[in-house]
Order: structure tokens, then sequence, then C-alpha cells
């Protein structure tokens, strides 16, 4: 059987629980979608992606991702397909519209807070607290001579 | 008989913890040394009492007494000796009780070990750690009492799950724990320290060993449990972003920036109110982790007890603890000015940058962990937040600390100058910048994830050596090297932390850019190349283990003819609980692991088989034992074993 091809894969993120039967023929086609996988949630499991699940559901969703990529659908639209079916919580990787902004933003956000909140820490050198330009250069000497 | 001791000493614990905890803060706020003293003693034998509970669960477990509930819900009579000692914690009533006991034991170290702190600091500090103490117990005692008997005891019991009868559920839990409930110490002292309404650099000299110790605990323990994931779930995962593995990752992070701040407190007496608010978050978010594991509000894989009525007590602690101890923060914070002054260039704004890093990364997971739980109740959208987000959202944190850290630690304290400091690193830069673009060339087509981990950690790991060799001052080789065997340990364990970050670093990367898989259907006595190697099914058979049927699969690796490992890897049934597992067949290489797992019989004959070969694989679990090797050389250090200067500094009162 033509589906007993084997495909050595080397994909950034592990895959596993794909059983050999559900492998398709077309490499490209094949990596596309174990990267779609990825990002999407087997339903009836905890957290774990189509990919590593050995649930039935999870199953089912991996034929129908190689389905709509065999029928000729674009990563997006194979997705958009999916969640249409399935609801926003078999995405694993939250669109990045609405209120999800909150979710994506909240990193770059707080950063923002952390730098702002520890800029009045650092108090700027007074001109006391400076060298003269004599003074650096005299300690440069010295410091050369050391060595 | 044993079991109703048990449960009398937990009581009993109770009682001890809430003198405890009341007490010594009122011996300290009246200034009367006896009741003061009360404390220690107070410690230890709260301390004892939960000893002796936890014993009389052992050997509950141990004997198989089936009149106890708990025992009847997670262990049989068939299920080996390890797995019923380690059966204790396995579940949700006897790993509250563990918790309890490192949290009493910890308590009565800062009793023993003490001596050298102000009476009155040391009494506030127990008696705070008594107060969580009386918390857990309560909450032990009213919603999940271990020492449950049942009317009628059944003739056996319903096991262990499957996947927890593992020698990781040994040492993971009770390493993890200690790290959790090891940051308790920072908290009490924090809060002990606001009660006063002072902090100092022997303040900080005496948080920070708990601190790290604390850390190590919960690095080795992340480890354990990243480990066991591995070699357990049968697809070489090792970090799956699931809800509890965050809850262990938050604590984690907020306990290094922890302690990267509190070396800022001891050496320049600075960033004071920071340090004390990081050490109240660092086990705030050790108890919202025992929130999510515990109250099953979020879904994750660690089905640990779900729920809603302990969830709600659990929240209640959390809202008193972190509630109370930042209203006291907001409170005295003010209090706690900083002395010392610094520049923008300056290794105190460095360690700044750090805690920023860390905190915000910390709460990057933290925001994702709840989000699902957030959207569901504020905006009624069911949604998951799952590895890709977190790849995503929390890794340019982790790639600018390492960017800054070697820089960092160059710096000087209060001011420097960019320039000089940073014409040593060079070297450092150009081997990172070298590696990087040498991965690059020889992986040409793969993702960037490769050479830009791989020049990550050549830059962290050279800047580390850098920084230890710029240590020696000038002169001689020889000379040097001898002046760096006589550094102090804590450079030593800075170096050798840093190093176990870059080691990590690198091969978190290479294992995810690099790993080679191969799925297919193989006949008995087939064999299929994998990458360099050729894979020989020699035989499949059945072998009954002692609570289990497995089927085994004999999988022989060879090289250019030459044999490299045979390999067994298992299909295990349990028929107690009806549930599969699998177990991998590995073969640890120093540059990569060899990962066969047995799949099902195909009905047209042959097994299919998931193989891999995952490069490094070892090293991200080599990083954390090289990380807490390096926080536990640094706890060590003279200046904590000594402690003199600790005396001077602060008069006894």
């Amino acid at each position: 059987m033509i589906r007993w091809l084997v495909i050595v894969l080397a994909l950034a993120g592990p895959a596993a629980a794909v059983e050999p039967g559900e492998i398709l023929a077309d490499p490209a086609l094949e990596a596309r979608a174990r990267a779609l996988s990825q990002g999407l949630r087997c339903l009836v499991c905890r957290n774990e992606n189509i990919d590593d699940s050995d649930a039935e559901l999870a199953r089912d969703l991996r034929l129908l991702v190689r389905e709509r990529l065999v029928e000729g659908d674009t990563d997006g639209q194979a997705m958009n397909y999916i969640v249409a079916r399935y609801g926003e919580y078999v995405l694993l990787r939250p669109d990045a519209g609405g209120v999800n902004l909150i979710l994506w933003l909240a990193g770059p956000v707080l950063l923002l807070a952390g730098i702002g909140m520890a800029l009045p820490l650092l108090r700027h050198r007074r001109e006391e607290d400076e060298l003269s330009v004599e003074d650096r250069a005299r300690l440069a000497k010295i410091m050369a001579d050391e060595t | 008989m044993i079991t109703e001791l048990g449960h009398f000493a937990l009581v009993l614990a109770l009682g001890v913890a809430i003198i405890q905890t009341v007490l010594p803060l009122l011996g300290a706020h009246r200034g009367d040394v006896r009741l003061m003293a009360l404390a220690g003693p107070a410690a230890s034998v709260q301390f004892v009492l939960v000893l002796v509970a936890f014993a009389a669960l052992t050997i509950a477990f141990v004997t198989s007494d089936f009149s106890l509930r708990l025992v009847v819900l997670n262990s049989h009579t068939a299920k080996p000796m390890l797995y019923k000692i380690s059966g204790v914690w396995g579940n949700h009533e006897g790993s509250l009780l563990l918790w309890v006991l490192i949290l009493a034991l910890f308590g009565a170290c800062a009793g023993w070990f003490g001596a050298n702190l102000p009476m009155r600091l040391r009494a506030r500090v127990i008696a705070v750690q008594g107060s969580i103490g009386v918390a857990f117990l309560v909450f032990m005692l009213l919603t999940s009492n271990p020492f449950l008997r049942l009317e009628f005891p059944p003739m056996n019991g319903d096991d262990l799950n499957p996947l927890l009868q593992d020698p990781g559920l040994a040492f993971h839990p009770p390493f993890l724990y200690l790290g959790y409930v090891g940051l308790s110490m920072a908290f009490s002292f924090a809060v002990a320290a606001l009660i006063e309404g002072r902090v100092d650099a022997a303040w900080a000299r005496w948080v920070r060993p708990w601190t790290l110790a604390a850390w190590v605990f919960l690095t080795l323990g992340i480890a354990l449990g990243s480990w066991w994931a591995y070699y357990e779930l049968g697809w070489g995962g090792f970090w799956f972003w699931d809800p509890v593995e965050n809850a262990s990752l938050m604590p984690w992070l907020f306990a290094a920036a922890l302690v990267h701040s509190a070396i800022v407190v001891e050496k320049r007496e600075s960033l004071k109110a920071w340090t004390i608010l990081l050490a109240i978050l660092a086990f705030g978010f050790s108890l919202i982790g025992t929130f999510i594991v515990r109250s099953g509000v979020i879904t994750s894989v660690h089905a640990f007890a779900n729920d809603p009525e302990r969830g709600v007590y659990i929240l209640l602690i959390l809202g008193i603890f972190m509630g109370g101890a930042l209203v006291l923060f907001a409170m005295r914070a003010g209090a706690m000015e900083s002395k010392g002054v610094f520049a923008l260039v300056s290794r105190e704004s460095a360690l700044v940058a750090n805690n920023i890093l860390l905190a915000v990364s910390s709460l990057v997971v933290f925001v994702g962990t709840i989000w699902p739980l957030l959207a569901e109740i504020l905006f009624d959208r069911t949604l998951s937040v799952g590895e890709p987000f977190f790849n995503a959202a929390f890794t340019p944190f982790m790639v600018a600390l390492a960017v800054i850290l070697p820089v960092g630690s160059a710096m000087p304290w209060k001011r420097g100058q960019m320039r000089p400091r940073l014409l040593p690193l060079r070297g450092a830069a150009m081997l990172a910048v070298a590696c990087g673009a040498l991965v690059f060339a020889m992986q040409t087509g793969r993702s960037g994830l490769g050479p830009i981990g791989a020049a990550l950690a050549i830059w962290v790991v050279a800047g580390a050596l850098t920084d230890l060799w710029q240590r020696t001052g000038r002169g001689d080789v020889a000379g040097r090297l001898g002046r760096m065997m006589r550094l102090p340990r804590a450079d030593w364990g800075k170096t050798t932390a840093h190093i176990g970050l870059g080691i990590t670093v690198f091969a978190v990367a290479a294992m995810n850019a690099w790993v080679t898989e191969d799925i297919r259907v193989v006949p008995v006595g087939g064999s299929y190349p994998l990458g360099s190697y050729e894979v020989t099914l020699v035989g499949v058979a059945e072998v009954p283990g002692p609570n289990y049927l497995a089927t085994v699969a004999e999988l022989r690796v060879t090289r250019g003819g030459d044999e490299v490992a045979v390999l067994f890897p298992e299909k295990r049934f349990y028929p107690v609980q009806g549930m599969p597992t699998t177990e991998a067949g590995i073969d640890q290489g120093l540059t990569r692991d060899l990962y066969l797992v047995l799949g099902d019989a195909q009905d047209g004959g042959g097994y299919a088989v998931r193989s891999y070969i995952k490069p490094f694989a070892g090293w991200i679990w080599l990083g954390a034992i090289v990380m807490s090797l390096g926080g536990t050389l640094s706890l060590t250090d003279r200046r904590y074993r000594v402690a003199a200067g600790a005396r001077r500094a602060v008069p006894a009162e």
C-alpha cells in the first residue's frame, strides 16, 4: 500500500500518536498536516494536541485535516473548516483578536510596566560624583603602569 | 489503632501550630522573651506530630489496610512495595500531608539552625510559618482527611493510576514540594521583616540560603517531572505547557528572580521593597500552583482532585495570606528605604532587568494558564491556550535573559562603563556568532531555532567562564589559575548555574529543531533505516508483570553492521484500572537519545513502531542538574556557613 510509504520528517516540535496508516503519501502535504496538528487540541483529552493523543477523536481530527489538505484547502481554509465545526476551543493557539488581545498583549504590556517601575530606581549620577578629565587621565595612567 | 494515632497526632499538630503562631507573635510584640522562646520548640513538636501522622499513613499503605478509604482508592495488594510507599503521596490527601510535613520541617529548621537570628525576628518567622501550617492543617482535617475509615472494608483496593506507578513518583513530588514549600520560608521572612518594619543586609543573608535551597529543590523537582514525562508518556515530549507544569514553572521563575534580587539587598542594601514583594509573590505563586493542581478548575493532564469545595478553601487560604501580606507590604514598604543608589550601567540595573524579565515571563505564563478560565467567566468563550501560545509568548523573554546575562554579570556594582566590561566578552560573542553560523550552514533549510539556540548557549557558557576568569585579576596564567581556585564558592556557584542554564537552552533548542521521526508498520523480523541507524524488530512477546500484562518488543539497533543497542519498548495493560500505558525503549547517548515506542498490532500483521532520534535530549536534564549544582555550591559559600558578619551586623535586640 502506498500509505505505508515511510516519510522521515524533521519538524520543529515533536509528534507521535500518528498511526502509520494515516500518513499521507505526499511529504509536503504531510508536513503541512503535522504543522496544523500542532495547533489543534484533542477535545476529549487534557491539553494535548491531536498528534500526541491516542484518542479516537484525535484520530478523526487528524484524518479530517489530511482530507481537507488533499481536497486542496490552504492551511487557513482547513483550520477555519475545523474551527467552524468544533469551535475555537479546538485551537491551542488562540486568535490574536478581540478580547484575546488581552492575552497576547499581556507580555509586552507587563514588560513596559516593569521597565516603567524600574526607571525611577536609576538615580542619575550627580556631577560631583563624576571624575574630572584630568583625574580620569591619571587613573588610566596608574592602571596602565600596574600591568 | 495506628491510624487513629496518626489522626490524633494530626489534630494535636493543629493545636501546636496554633500555639506556634499566636504566642511567639504576642511575645515579639510585647518583648516577652519566654513567649518568643516558645517558637522553636513548638515548631519542633509540630514537625514530630506531623511526622507521626505521615508514618501512620505510610504503615497503612505498606500493610494494605483496606479499612482506610484512601488506601482502597489508591492501592492494591499486587502493587510493588516501592509504589505502595510512593502511593502515599500519589493522591490528593496524602500529598497534602507530605506538603504539611515539609512545611513543618522548614519551620522546625528555622528553630534548629536559626540560632544566630535576632530572637524577635526568629520568633516572628516561625510564627508566620506556623500560621501557614494552621491553614493547611485545618484544610486537611476538614476537607481532605487521609485517615477516614470505611465501615465495610473491601477485599482489595482500586490500585494506583498506572501512569504513576513509576520510580518517578518516588522522587518527583518530594523534591517539588521541598521547593514549593521551601518558598514559604522566604514568605515568612518577608512578612516577619514587614512586621518588624526593617530589612537589612543581614536579613538578606538569612533569607537567601532558604530561597536558594528551595530553588535548587524546585529545579530538581521540575527536571525529574519533565524527565518522567519524557520516558513515560510515549512520544518523548519533555514539556507540555500543561497548567500543572506551569504551576511549578511560575514559582521557579519568581524564586530565580528572588535569588538574584536578594544579592542586591545583601551587597548593596538596595531593592529592599522589591525583594520583599518577590518573596511574597514567589510563595503566592506556589499557593496558586496548589490551587491549580487541587481545585480542578483548569483542565490538566494531572487529574488530581477535582473537588470545587477544596478549590474554594485553597482560594480562601491564598486570599488570606496574599491579601494580608500585600496589605502589610503596602503599609510598610515605604519604611524599607534603600541605601545604595546605582547608575544605569551597573550590576544592580542588570539584576533589575533580570528580575523584570523573570517576573514578567512568569506572569505571562500565569495569564496564559488562567486565560481559558477568565475568558469563560468574563466573555463566555470556551477556548484553549496551549503550547503554540506559550512558545510564542514566553520564549522571547528567555532569549532576552540569555542575551543580557553575560553582560550583566560582568558589570561592577553601583556604576560602570560599558566598554571596558564588554571588551573581555568579545571572545565569547565571536565564538557564539561563529557557532551559530556554523550550525546554520550545516542544517540548511531548517528552522532558525537550532542556530539561535546554539549561539545563545555558547554566549551564556563562554560569558560565564569569561566572567570567572576576569575575577582572577591580572598577571600570569598560573597565578590567575591559583586565584581562580581560591575564589569564593558563591562565584563558582554563579558560574556553574549559568553554565547549566546555557546547556539547557542549547538542548531544548537542539531537541526541538533536529528531531528525526519515523512512523511505520514493521513485520516481525523486518528492519528499517532510522537516520544513520538500522533498526530490526527481532520479536514481540507477551510478558506478565506483577500487576500488569506487557507486550514487549525486542528491537535491535545497528549502525554500519555494529550493534548499538537492543531496546525493549513495552505496552502495558493494568487490569485493575483497565488502563494501558507505554514504556518507551530509550538508548541514552551523549549526543542523542534513540527513542523507540511500540504501537498496536496491525490487522495485516506486524506492529506499528514509532522511532525518534532526539539530539542532545539528555542535556536538558544535565543542564538542570548543573544549575542545581551551582545553587548548592553557592549555598555552601563561606559567608553562609560562618555568618559571622551577620551576627555583627545586627546587635541582639
